[in-house]
């Protein structure tokens, strides 16, 4: 009998924990559409702390690739997009989805190799030729795939360079599909270079042997920016919350605190953002 | 790469080291899974008795159909609750989207055919043993799929485990429509994905081990419960 009735508060206990745990509802937070880069790099985790500690507002990240992100900002699914991929941000405002894009901060690509060096290209500072050289020796190279701000800019050199990687797509050229951890993760896995950002390499766990091939070239700086999704396209959008993050990030306080962030003594991060815009 | 062995050390130190949001993470993988569980089975073990024990026109389509959606890709049933709590979907105003509560709709969608499938399957067998006695006795519908349900328990808890196996395990629907939010949807498998995108491979492996032992607990406390409602009910 006594077993029965511990048997029957167990399963209750069971049924309460499983069920009625109240989701931690709190009004005042906005959704982020960001990208894995700035997710990986620990630089939110860094910097909204200091942003709720102000504001008392909770900033949720939700973090994909910038194609990803653009889309389920303009499905009114975020307040702010704060993203990578200039022409597609400036799109997303001229259609209407954005209020305005500010510059917020940068950093720059890499491109990273295995210590064998199979294109012949390691200490070079010209991307361009660099690339050439990796489909001259026809040497792997791994690649996003996956529509982000980073393969959208990896597209832009290699046709800068004047390389038609589609053809060789499948063959020294390989597409992940995937976020710019996993790609290195594949990348380092296979031998192939891959082109990175500097602040997920430096934050990366898993380099291996692998160092930088080619850095310091101009045409790799990485931008980013920031748009207040438009209440006036997608009603439910948090205007007034979402605005005073904007504010903030592109704020002097704001920005000091991306200068701030360090990892193994390393900036990652370089703010530029200007009151006017872009 | 570390050895195995310092990897497992390093899963006991995670769970000795009660870290709170490594904590955080374990109760809302649980809490998630658990509710969608329940809520498949509220669902799946009537609806799966129903098929198993009633000869009704399509049975064979239903049985089909249950055993097929076993196999749902979780990234695909994702993406369609995605798209239905989306802002501009039609489940939108409901404000849903990137909550735990999405999550378990996801989950629950994944587990349900779970559930009544291979309840379908129990309940016909044991249907088959006892038909000649509900014919004798003029047991009603309703009686008849209680008394089956009730006979077949124990058969049914391992159905359940089934269905949890499935949920805790996947991560493909969470990261959809939780988004992966830090204290807020991230549980253990969006977690192990994201220390593996980071290449921190070892803390990864680490979590996936911490995510094991979980799955050992509660399979071991049902089965305890289940041996000892076995031995309550024959005492």
């Amino acid at each position: 009998m006594l077993r029965r009735r511990f048997l029957t508060l167990a399963a209750a206990g069971l049924l309460a924990a499983g069920v009625s745990a109240p989701v931690q509802a709190q009004d005042t937070f906005i959704i982020v559409q960001s990208t894995t880069s700035t997710q990986n790099s620990g630089l939110f985790e860094f910097m909204l702390p200091k942003f709720q500690e102000k504001t008392g507002i909770e900033v949720r990240v939700v973090a994909v690739g910038t194609g990803q992100a653009i889309k389920n900002a303009a499905n009114g699914d975020g307040d702010v997009l704060f993203v990578h991929a200039r022409p597609a941000e400036e799109k997303f405002v001229a259609d209407g989805y954005g209020v305005k894009r500010f510059d917020v901060m940068y950093n720059d690509f890499v491109v990273v190799g295995p210590p064998a060096d199979p294109a012949g290209i390691a200490g070079s500072s010209d991307i361009t030729d660099a690339l050439k050289k990796i489909a001259e020796a026809k040497a792997p190279f791994a690649s996003r795939g996956d529509d982000s701000g980073t393969h959208k800019a990896e597209l832009a050199l290699w046709e800068a360079a004047g390389v038609d990687v589609a053809a060789a797509s499948g063959g020294w050229y390989r597409e992940t599909g995937s976020g710019m951890g996993a790609t290195l993760n594949t990348g380092t896995g296979m031998g192939a270079y891959v082109l990175t950002d500097r602040a997920t390499w430096i934050s990366f766990g898993n380099k291996g042997a692998y160092r930088i091939a080619v850095e310091g070239d101009e045409r790799m700086f990485n931008q980013y920016g920031i748009s207040l999704v438009n209440k006036e396209k997608l009603p439910n959008v948090k205007a007034d919350l979402g605005q005073q993050f904007v504010d903030w990030v592109i704020s002097e306080e704001g920005q000091q605190v991306i200068a701030d962030y360090k990892i193994d003594g390393q900036q990652l991060f370089f703010p530029n953002a200007r009151p006017s815009g872009s | 790469m570390q050895s195995f062995t310092a990897v497992l050390g390093d899963a006991v130190a995670l769970i000795l080291s009660g870290d709170a949001s490594l904590m955080g993470i374990i109760a809302l993988s649980l809490r998630v899974t658990v509710t969608a569980v329940l809520i498949a089975c509220v669902i799946g073990l009537p609806l799966g008795a129903a098929v198993g024990a009633f000869r009704f026109p399509g049975r064979t389509l239903a049985t089909v159909l249950l055993n097929s959606l076993m196999g749902l890709p979780p990234v695909v049933v994702g993406l369609v609750v995605y798209l239905a709590l989306s802002a501009s979907g039609p489940l939108g105003p409901l404000g849903l989207l990137y909550t735990p509560t999405a999550m378990v709709i996801a989950q629950t969608i994944l587990v349900t055919p779970i559930v009544a499938a291979l309840t379908r399957q129990v309940i016909e067998d044991l249907d088959r043993e006892y038909a000649e006695q509900f014919r004798s006795l003029d047991v009603g519908p309703l009686a008849r799929i209680t008394a089956l349900l009730w006979d077949a328990r124990y058969s049914l808890l391992t159905v359940a485990l089934a269905g949890f196996g499935r949920a805790i395990a996947e991560v493909g629907a969470v990261l959809i429509v939780g988004g992966n939010i830090n204290h807020v949807t991230r549980v253990m498998t969006t977690t192990i994905a994201l220390e593996t995108s980071k290449g921190n491979l070892e803390l990864a492996l680490a979590l996936g081990v911490v995510l094991l032992v979980i799955a050992i607990l509660v399979n071991a406390a049902v089965m305890g419960l289940r041996a000892s409602a076995a031995r309550a009910a024959y005492a």
